[in-house]
């Protein structure tokens, strides 16, 4: 006779989890870290978890479609002769040519432009179909000065000087063999096929007191007409906004721990820096103990995806925002409609992250000629400028709901949270009561 | 005044606005009448003379603070004294002239032209050059050429340590002692082509009183150019 124990239902650890598991074995089986495009892909507390709470007896709405209520935005006011006006509050990220195709940039930079709005280059230069098709662009300065020029610089509408990057605050980038074209080869002025790291420093400033005589040389070189951006990855947003002011910015650019990268460790993407929940009230509380707020202006980035996004990050002190990944959906990245390609290299449309790989089906994130023909510029910038027109009537509605005729007047007081750590964060009270955690603790 | 013969203009940085001398720098262009410049009492400012871009001539008597002649085309910049950090930093073309030491990041990412520092040069001199020809007739100081892309980097004296590391394409000439290299650099052998590319730096340096021969090259061992773990102690 044999004996039978009761089934028991097969369990698997939360800790070892499947992918934690499918993790130790790709790593077991290669060798080396696991190298992917886009930001954090874990829950972080987010803008989903804060609400507006709209007009009520002691606020009156505006009409919507009726009463104005304007979107423009003025950056660079503090130092710069020629300041850059925005019909829209959302602008499009830095990201390489390089790591995108040229047509991608150009789609970026047509979208904007038929928007209102400026789109920025990134590590590898400036393309002349991204200027030519730019309205407005920003040119970046970054540690690996990849491209870098003063024919670009004086071409620029204003310089962003990269300090960080919130998918990897510290790192610096990742560009790897398959990606490297003869022209890629050639801007950044490497061999062609190699591995290109571009570096996480700047090569000749370290601090904030260098940073202020490096701006400064930057505003000889350009005769201080363009505003001087500083784009920081959010870590320790209080003292390093207050540190960019010091040095002399124009304007903060602050990216969240889910904002994307073309390439880096998945371990740095998901274990290092603050959602962006976490970065804007200490860096808008740096900016007013400066008496700065809104004087300088202060760009926010990472994980922005619709009007309400852009609304909060606006209400709790931004002037403005930037995306990427959601600009690069707009383009058509990770469209289901591409699906069989997705499953060809081993994965799903919403999950392909392989960007280094230059394999995109979509021809954004691709240096392949065939790939990156696929992506039509003009349908791409035209799908871009529709996408950002929604924001911006997104924001508009419930700036209007909450009673504002511009949308810089929304404020903290519009908005309750929805999490204990979503209120601590955002330092706005949790729905139904008057309760904003973490205050009176002060530090950072 | 003759034909060909070129105004002298003097700016006395104690009464003139640093700004307004760049200013005046940069609406040069190729067929300006103002070629010979001469900055009087520049007390270490920083950013004098950068984003130049005509072929004139510039005499900076005395110290200079930080990037001094950043992003230069064309011009012949030369300092009668010493210069702070990041001198010449992304020159495209044309010359810089230190008569006395250079501080930390000489020429850091410069893509072209010549920068010949008559002394010694601190750390980094030549850090991510990508073009730049660099002649110290002195010392350099450790991490000289880290991640150096191209161009060529000559030395009279000595290197410091981790000379080259991460070095890319770049080429680097050292006449005295390397105290040690970086991860990927090590010494190659001076091939007659070498001679001749040397020679010629040293030549247009103005440099009459030392031998070819008596360098050592060092460039890549190209060992790290596509990742592979086996190496990962290298870093
Ligand atoms: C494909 C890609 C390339 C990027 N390249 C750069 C870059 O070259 N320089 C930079 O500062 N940031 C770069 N970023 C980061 C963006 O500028 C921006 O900080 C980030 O994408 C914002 O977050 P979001 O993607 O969630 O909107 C890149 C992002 C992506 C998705």
């Amino acid at each position: 006779m044999t004996y039978h124990n009761p089934p028991t239902t097969p369990r698997k650890s939360a800790t070892f989890d499947d992918y934690a598991l499918s993790e130790i074995r790709r790593a077991a089986h290669t060798g080396i870290y696991d190298i992917r495009g886009g930001g954090a892909k874990r829950r972080v507390p987010h803008f989903d978890d804060l609400l507006f709470l709209g007009a009520s007896i002691s606020r009156y709405p505006l009409e919507g479609y009726r009463e104005k209520c304007t979107t423009s935005v003025t950056l660079g006011t503090r130092f710069a002769k020629k300041p850059i006006e925005l019909k829209i509050p959302i602008t499009i990220a830095g990201m390489s040519f390089g790591a995108l195709s040229a047509n991608a940039k150009e789609a970026l930079g047509r979208g904007a432009s038929i928007a209102g709005t400026s789109t920025t280059t990134g590590d590898g230069g400036m393309t002349p179909e991204e200027r030519g098709q730019s309205k407005t662009l920003v040119y970046q300065y970054l540690p690996s000065r990849y491209g870098m020029n003063p024919d670009d610089l004086r071409k620029a509408d204003a310089i962003e000087v990269v300090v960080g990057q919130g998918a990897k605050p510290g790192g610096g980038g990742m560009l790897l063999g398959q990606k490297i074209s003869d022209r890629v080869a050639e801007m950044r002025n490497l061999p062609k096929g190699i591995d290109q790291r571009s570096a996480c420093r700047h090569p000749d400033w370290t601090g904030p007191d260098d940073l202020e005589i490096k701006i400064q040389e930057i505003r000889e070189i350009t005769d201080w007409e363009k505003p001087i951006y500083v784009k920081i990855g959010g870590t320790r947003p209080y003292y390093d906004a207050a540190l960019a002011v010091k040095a002399g910015a124009d304007v903060i650019v602050l990216d969240g721990m889910q904002g994307g990268t073309a390439a880096t460790q998945e371990v740095f993407i998901e274990h290092v820096g603050l959602p962006t929940l976490a970065c804007i009230r200490p860096a808008v509380q740096a900016l007013q103990d400066l008496g700065m707020h809104r004087k300088v202006q202060l760009i926010v980035s990472g994980g922005i995806r619709n009007g309400a996004d852009v609304a909060k990050a606006l209400a709790l002190g931004a002037d403005a925002v930037a995306i990427g990944i959601a600009a690069l959906a707009a383009l058509g990245d990770n469209d289901p409609a591409h699906e069989a390609d997705y499953q060809a290299l081993g994965t799903t449309a919403g999950a392909y992250d392989d960007w280094h790989e230059g394999k995109d089906p979509v021809g954004i994130t691709t240096q392949d000629p065939e790939l990156m023909s696929r992506l039509d510029p003009v349908r791409g910038g035209r799908r871009l400028a529709n996408y950002l027109k929604v924001m911006a009537l997104e924001v508009q509605t419930i700036a209007r709901a909450c009673g504002h005729n511009h949308i810089h007047n929304l404020e903290p007081e519009d908005l309750v949270a929805l999490t204990v750590e979503s209120a601590a964060m955002a330092r706005v009270p949790l729905a139904g009561t008057s309760w904003i955690p973490g205050q009176g603790q002060g530090g950072f | 005044m003759n034909d060909g013969e070129t105004l002298m203009r003097k700016v006395d940085l104690s009464v003139t606005p640093l700004r307004d001398l760049n200013q005046d720098l940069h609406r040069q262009s190729s067929g300006a009448n103002e070629k010979n410049w001469e900055v009087l009492n520049p007390m270490g400012f920083h950013a004098i003379a950068v984003g130049v871009d005509a072929p004139i001539e510039i005499d900076i008597r005395g110290s200079v603070g930080y990037y001094c002649a950043g992003m230069n085309k064309q011009a012949t910049i030369t300092v009668h004294g010493s210069a702070g950090p990041g001198v010449a930093e992304n020159m495209m073309s044309g010359k810089v002239r230190i008569t006395g030491d250079a501080s930390q990041y000489a020429g850091a990412t410069g893509r072209g032209g010549l920068l010949v520092i008559d002394g010694n040069a601190a750390s980094r001199c030549g850090v991510s050059m990508k073009g730049i020809d660099i002649v110290v007739k002195g010392n350099i100081g450790h991490m000289s050429a880290f991640m150096a892309q191209s161009g060529h980097l000559v030395v009279l004296g000595d290197a410091g340590d981790a000379l080259g590391d991460s070095i890319y394409e770049a080429k680097l000439f050292v006449r005295g002692s390397v105290k040690s290299l970086g991860a990927d650099c090590i010494e190659k052998e001076m091939r007659p082509e070498h001679h001749d590319e040397l020679g010629k730096l040293l030549e247009t340096a103005g440099v009459s009183d030392v031998k070819t021969s008596e360098f050592k090259r060092y460039g890549s061992a190209r060992k790290l150019y596509s990742f592979n773990i086996d190496n990962a102690d290298a870093y």
